[in-house]
């Protein structure tokens, strides 16, 4: 399924775009999924989104817990903790 | 009403409109909150608030309407600023009407600690010594915390 991945503040910088658009093998299909995905793509990737390391997810606008599923077409954000207000 | 913006915002005229809304408003509780020029030792020459267009308006929306399904209220207005803003400009103001204090209180509160926690903004400060994204606080995690679920 293809995807558009959002990327914020400084994810942002770290990955060097504000977005991407992916087309995904079938055997991605969670949110888990897809972070072990673009871990795989090595560095920056895999120091960025290491298990252990804070960042927030959101699919569809709305924040989402690592065993959602994708459906296609979706809006994933990855992001830093919110600093707002 | 909530409302995320480049431009400043004027407390009083908000604060007219809220009291406007209805007759048996008995409280108005307003909070502003404003760009520092110290943090953590480093001057602060600018702030740059970042969001996430679309998510940002839904999320404040939720917080507003969780608000609302808790305490009786007879207005909410919220607005975020975003883009470069200088120390001491007004970043956010949110204010709350309702028949009495207590609850117009709380619900400010509640949505100032929700809004720091959830809404998806960020914030840079550029200081003489470069520019660094600020970090979460935990104590804005423990003060949303204590609101329960």
């Amino acid at each position: 399924m293809k995807c558009q991945i959002l990327y914020f503040a400084r994810m942002r910088e770290v990955f060097a775009t504000p977005a991407e658009e992916v087309a995904l093998p079938d055997s991605v299909r969670t949110i888990a999924d897809l972070l072990n995905w673009l871990r795989a793509r090595g560095e920056p990737w895999c120091s960025e989104l290491a298990a252990g390391k804070t960042f927030r997810v959101a699919l569809n606008q709305e924040m989402a817990s690592l065993d959602q599923m994708l459906t296609e077409a979706a809006e994933v954000a990855i992001f830093p903790p919110v600093t707002g207000g | 009403m909530i409302r995320v913006q480049q431009e400043d915002f004027d407390v009083g005229d908000e604060l007219r409109q809220l009291r406007a809304a209805h007759p048996a408003i008995g409280a108005v509780v307003s909070f502003v909150g404003l760009v520092r020029d110290l943090n953590e030792g480093s001057s602060v020459l600018c702030m740059t608030l970042e969001h996430y267009p679309g998510m940002t308006e839904k999320s404040l929306q939720q917080i507003v309407a969780a608000a609302q399904q808790r305490w009786p209220l007879m207005g909410v207005r919220v607005i975020h600023r975003v883009g470069p803003l200088l120390p001491c400009e007004q970043i956010v103001l949110v204010a709350v009407a309702s028949a009495h204090r207590g609850d117009a209180f709380a619900a400010c509160e509640f949505i100032m600690d929700y809004l720091k926690t959830k809404a998806p903004f960020w914030k840079k400060e550029d200081t003489p010594a470069g520019s660094q994204w600020v970090d979460a606080r935990e104590s804005d995690d423990s003060a949303a915390a204590r609101w329960g679920n």
